[in-house]
């Protein structure tokens, strides 16, 4: 995309959401070894853009649901950076008290309705939900977010069935970064356009192969205000991205031999957080690259101050306390 | 509620009755599952209701327990009170991973942010060679894991004001049902009543033997009371009604003063909720005297469909009362009551 024909607005709010992310999940990457952080992360550094140019079309009231890979899109979205530190510290202040760690965040308030650990579990909640905005006549929409693994699980299948079949406000986007773990995709299946196994269900589907966080935001924009007017049914979207750490934890997995480092260097010079450094003047650049900095310090310092939950704290919560 | 008309109702009635006015009290209240719009109308439960609350509240839904149920879920996080219809509760296998994994860990594992007020539905089936996968009594595995509650009522007045708590209930409520007690008759109050978690009911006062019946087990226990009554043992007999929460304390205070327990299972012992109920009652009363307890229930194998095996497959009001006879005298006496005309079971004819 031509430099000159981007708003400046955009421009600094998705680099500075990408930036946000990515230096969040350096800063869990680099404490890691500290033991402070109480909970296996699944680093979303290298996808960022995905969730930010999604989140980045939806309005704040909408609301998404998504995966154990959250980080990303529970500050995409908005969810709150402090609650979200001290959730991965296991402290009463975290998002779920404590109680849900980095595989199930959440942030109602800002329309962050909760992960998953398995495997494309939350692709039907994001449905129901999206069944209750027709019926209310509410003109939420509603975002799954979802991993290509995801879509070998039958729910996926089922769930794409009955979301075409009432036609429902739903946007899918499939956050595809060609493993399940250590397993490549074309060692899971047959074929690997996913796209086409979708269109198959009467949801219109596409593909962004570059990651360009300009082309998601402005596909995923296409796609919502279709779904806002009724014009269209549930959309899909598959992103093809990368993983640049390890399934799970702080570290690279390039030793294991499964996937080279030159697999993804293509991927490596798409760094959408370097590519929109370079177009922003450098004033304001650092002025944003300084707020992020002292937004997250913050953030983990007040983690790290918050009390753990007390005994009194274990059995509140398996019902629901009005 | 004192001055309110009460109808003899069928279980069937009094289901329909208390979706129906849950329905028209809440807006919100939405009910889908396989066939709840179809002639048949969940034999008769759903009857009527697609016409009076129309397609988007009422709705068959397609072949896909999972995602309707995780889609359930998502429609409780949004403000709805979704009814799930499962006609057969071998069905719910395949929702599994919503049910424990989303529905009873959503408030627990968001810290309180959400919650899911859902009532799935789900039926037992027995006999007319339903067999293997037709006949399970599966509630046990509901009532392990916490953030599910358990309804099994077994009487038509339970049957409505269960299914009224549990639609209001702000957490996810298995109801459980029996093909049998659909055949059930009773007093039914017009007039809007909860059963509430957590409240067993003593269904027949006695003093020389408790008897806890499960579901449709209630109804042969009930029988064999009357079995027992005329061999001169006097037992009293509970209706559990919930199992999770379980209210565990009107059993123990029964069993201290019949001094024997014998809990009748809709399903397999091991494991199962009458296990879970004499291990609770043996856990408050160590301290006390010996308390003579037995488990009573399926045959550790899977349902078979000829009759001939199907006989011993499951208890009925006559091994019942023989069972509770051996407790209460303390060894085998090797009675077991003729069979008397009153006191025989419905039996279910096919096709379905």
């Amino acid at each position: 995309m031509a430099v000159e024909s981007i708003d400046p607005k955009l421009l600094e709010r998705l680099y500075r959401s990408l930036l946000r992310i990515r230096r969040v999940e350096e800063e869990i990457a680099r404490l890691y070894p500290g033991n402070d952080i109480k909970s296996p992360v699944h680093l979303s550094i290298g996808q960022e853009a995905v969730s930010v140019g999604v989140c980045e079309a939806l309005e704040p009231d909408d609301v998404v649901f998504g995966t154990y890979r959250g980080h990303a899109m529970y500050l995409a979205k908005g969810g709150n950076l402090d609650r979200m530190i001290a959730e991965l510290y296991g402290r009463i202040d975290g998002c779920a008290r404590g109680k849900g760690g980095s595989m199930h965040l959440v942030d109602v308030a800002a329309g962050v309705m909760g992960t998953s650990a398995v495997v494309a579990t939350t692709i039907p909640n994001a449905v129901g939900y999206a069944y209750a905005m027709k019926v209310k006549r509410d003109p939420r929409v509603v975002v799954s977010f979802l991993g290509d693994g995801a879509t070998e699980e039958g729910v996926f299948y089922e769930s794409l069935n009955f979301a075409a079949l009432k036609r429902l406000p739903i946007l899918f986007v499939c956050e595809n970064n060609g493993y399940a773990i250590y397993t490549h995709q074309a060692r899971r299946q047959a074929t690997l356009d996913i796209c086409g196994r979708v269109r198959a269900f009467g949801v219109e589907a596409q593909a962004i192969e570059d990651g360009d966080v300009f082309r998601i935001h402005e596909t995923a924009a296409a796609a919502l205000a279709g779904l806002r007017s009724g014009r269209s049914g549930p959309q899909f979207i598959e992103c093809p991205t990368s993983r640049w750490r390890e399934h799970v934890g702080p570290g690279e997995d390039f030793d294991l031999g499964f996937r080279s480092r030159d697999d993804e260097a293509h991927w490596f010079e798409k760094d959408p957080v370097a590519g929109l450094a370079a177009m922003m003047s450098p004033d304001e650049r650092s002025r944003i690259d300084a707020a992020v900095e002292e937004e997250i310090a913050e953030a983990f310092a007040r983690a790290a101050r918050s009390p753990f939950p007390g005994p009194e704290e274990l059995a509140r919560h398996v019902f629901h306390e009005r | 509620m004192n001055d309110s008309p009460v109808r003899t109702l069928s279980y069937v009635d009094a289901i329909r009755e208390a979706t129906d006015r849950e329905m028209a009290r809440d807006e919100n209240v939405i009910l889908f599952g396989l066939d709840v719009d179809d002639p048949k109308a969940i034999l008769g439960t759903t009857r009527g209701l697609a016409d009076k609350y129309g397609a988007e509240r009422v709705f068959g839904t397609p072949l896909s327990e999972d995602a309707m149920t995780g889609a359930a879920i998502g429609m409780a996080l949004a403000g709805l009170r979704p009814i799930h219809v499962h006609i057969r509760m071998d069905f719910v296998m395949l929702a599994m991973n919503q049910l424990v994994n989303m529905a009873a860990k959503s408030s627990y594992m968001f810290g309180g942010q959400q919650h899911v007020p859902l009532v799935v539905r789900s039926i037992i089936g027995k006999s007319w060679g339903q067999g293997a996968q037709h006949s399970q009594g599966l509630y046990p595995f509901f009532m392990h894991v916490p953030g599910l509650k358990v309804a099994a009522p077994s009487t038509p007045y339970d049957a409505k004001g269960c299914m009224s708590a549990a639609v209001r209930d702000d957490n996810p409520v298995m109801f459980v049902e029996h093909r049998i007690l659909y055949y059930q008759n009773g007093p039914v109050p017009d007039a809007d009543y909860q059963v509430e978690p957590g409240r067993a009911r003593i269904a027949m006062p006695g003093t020389d033997v408790t008897l806890v019946g499960i579901s449709y087990m209630q109804v042969e226990c009930m029988r064999a009371q009357r079995y027992l009554e005329s061999a001169g043992v006097s037992a009293e007999v509970i209706d559990p009604i919930w199992l999770a929460p379980l209210d565990i304390d009107t059993i123990v205070a029964s069993v201290k003063r019949t001094g024997r327990l014998l809990v009748v299972d809709n399903g397999w012992t091991t494991c199962g909720a009458g296990a879970e109920i004499l291990a609770a009652v043996s856990e408050v009363c160590a301290e006390g005297p010996p308390l003579p307890m037995k488990r009573m229930g399926f045959a550790p194998v899977p349902c078979p469909t000829t009759p001939s095996l199907e006989a011993h497959f499951y208890p009925n009001a006559r091994t019942i009362a023989a069972a509770a006879y051996d407790l209460v005298r303390g060894a085998p006496q090797g009675w077991l009551p003729a069979e008397r005309d009153d006191l025989k079971s419905i039996e279910f004819k096919g096709p379905f």
